[in-house]
């Protein structure tokens, strides 16, 4: 198996209500990102979308076709990737795959999402499509539930009082906030304090505005190479060395393993494993926080603490940028903004130039960083570990 | 191979308020929802069987934002509860103010009914839900 470098990247500012079409954002940050790759688009051998609700946002389905074509890439395979919100996780494991067994030197990976143009309640109904639509939507499934659900059993499961566990959650959005208003990409430029998270409108128990993401629309791009044509591009390769993948049904299948996700335990291992790291290697990483409930329960599940204890990690700074282990410095899907099909890309985006040692600027790098884990979570459903170096 | 319980079966069951489930015959275990195999073994060798409905709330949460159309159904209280033959399923709370509900409801005895819900355009057709209410001691 071949080695595989992320080259250049492209990076949308994340928001409301984008005055750009699906294919306008993506193409933009592709072209950004085959540029800084000192590439033409006429070297791009493949296309690897990550898009979930085009269909019902824009009423263009198939997107990738039209991007690719768009930008020049004329007649190159161009495949869409859909795992709900790990979408743009999953283009680019497989572009990985296709580099690094030799059959294509140069992908495209990009990810691309225009949810706000749905308003809150047909957003709402479609991001629900992504949990079980038979046995579970028509009890009113929607994703703030499931983490509703999971974050009393979470309280129940590690006895913390609700009350403390509602703390440590506000932590993690507090935080989140502070560091998106260093990143010029993120949605929400607004400091938050754990008063104003305890005090929003409350969604669905014990999840209130504040611990949620917001909807987003945005794009983000990589272009991904084997090792050999990377040498002659640049000098500061950044290679993916681990990657996981796995699945799982419906909320209530997973019953006596919950609030933990095993799939997501399972593609973290295979990650590690892959890369020969274990979590105490990684120095800064990028999780599925779409929930506060859902970051504590990811980096738990990550390894990066033990299990019931991440919360009073966030609450004590260990996660800061100065911390054991920086998380989310990106300001995270809570604030950064999660367009879900380029969330997984934009993970990859950021990585890359932390391992590259570009943000310092942006006053949100971490010094040193060799090692950083990306985790995103689609659905009830799609879980994707992918680990990069920049050794 | 074919199901031994398709969602069309399922549904006409549960709006009969009867629950089906499958017994594994190599593991012992029940899988409900019904699936194609077990969901502790994956095992084929299933047998149809009806359950009691019966069981303890393990999480609950209650929502004041649902999707469009369902907003009339606001405030709802959403229950995961373990069935006394183990599987775990997902349905409503009937009878409670959404304001009382606490933790404490972790661990609650309750039965199963069922509603309907009547579909939307995109959810080709209508399914029965659990609704649970508090079982009698």
């Amino acid at each position: 198996m071949r080695r595989v470098v992320v080259l250049g990247g492209g990076h949308s500012k994340f928001c409301y209500n984008s005055p750009k079409t699906s294919v306008e954002m993506l193409s933009e940050v592709a072209i950004d990102a085959i540029r800084e790759s000192n590439l033409s688009v006429k070297d791009i051998q493949a296309v690897n979308v990550g898009n979930v609700l085009g269909d019902f946002s824009e009423g263009q389905g198939m997107v990738q076709s039209f991007f690719a074509n768009d930008i020049g890439c004329f007649n190159v395979p161009a495949t869409r990737f859909e795992g709900a919100c790990a979408s743009g996780s999953l283009a680019l494991r497989d572009a990985f795959i296709w580099i690094a067994s030799g059959y294509y030197d140069i992908v495209l990976v990009g990810g691309v999402e225009r949810a706000t143009a749905m308003g809150t309640a047909l957003a709402t109904r479609t991001f629900a499509m992504f949990g079980d639509s038979r046995y579970e939507f028509p009890s009113g499934f929607t994703f703030p539930a499931a983490f509703g659900l999971l974050a009393h059993l979470y309280a129940y499961r590690y006895g913390i009082p609700l009350e403390r566990l509602k703390e440590q959650m506000a932590a993690v959005s507090v935080q989140s906030h502070e560091y998106a208003m260093k990143n010029p990409n993120a949605q929400i430029q607004k400091k938050l304090t754990k008063e104003e998270v305890l005090n929003s409108f409350m969604v669905t128990t014990p999840i209130q505005l504040h611990d949620a993401c917001p909807f987003s629309d945005g794009a983000a791009a990589v272009v991904l190479a084997s090792e050999e044509v990377a040498r002659k591009l640049t000098d500061q390769p950044v290679y993916i060395c681990g990657i996981g993948q796995t699945s799982s049904g419906k909320l209530s299948s997973q019953y006596r393993y919950l609030p933990r996700l095993r799939a997501r335990e399972l593609a973290a291992e295979q990650a590690y494993r892959m890369a020969g790291l274990t979590p105490k290697d990684i120095d800064v990483c990028e999780l599925h926080d779409c929930f506060s409930i859902a970051a504590i329960i990811a980096a738990e599940g990550l390894g990066l603490f033990e299990f019931g204890t991440a919360g009073e990690a966030w609450e004590r700074g260990e996660t800061r940028l100065e911390g054991r282990i920086p998380i989310n410095i990106s300001g995270g899907l809570k604030a950064k903004g999660h367009p879900i099909g380029a969330t997984g890309v934009s993970q990859a985006y950021e990585l890359t130039r932390q391992l590259r040692g570009q943000l310092a600027e942006q006053g949100r790098q971490v010094d040193g960083a060799r090692y950083g884990l990306m985790d995103t979570l689609g659905g009830d459903g799609v879980l994707v570990s992918i680990i990069f170096s920049n050794q | 191979m074919e199901y031994k319980i398709l969602f069309k079966d399922y549904n006409k069951a549960l709006k009969q308020n009867r629950l089906l489930g499958l017994k594994c015959a190599d593991c012992g275990k029940v899988t409900c929802p019904p699936m194609m195999v077990c969901q502790e073994c994956a095992g084929t060798n299933l047998q149809i069987q009806e359950l009691s409905g019966k069981g303890k709330v393990v999480s609950f949460t209650t929502s004041y934002l649902n999707s469009e159309g369902r907003e009339n159904e606001l405030p709802i209280t959403i229950v995961l509860v373990e069935l006394e033959e183990g599987p775990w399923i997902m349905g409503n709370l009937d009878d409670v103010d959404p304001k009382r509900v606490n933790m404490n409801l972790i661990g609650t005895r309750v039965s199963l009914g069922h509603r309907v819900f009547p579909g939307d355009k995109y959810s080709a057709g209508n399914a029965a839900r659990p609704v649970f209410s508090y079982a009698e001691i």
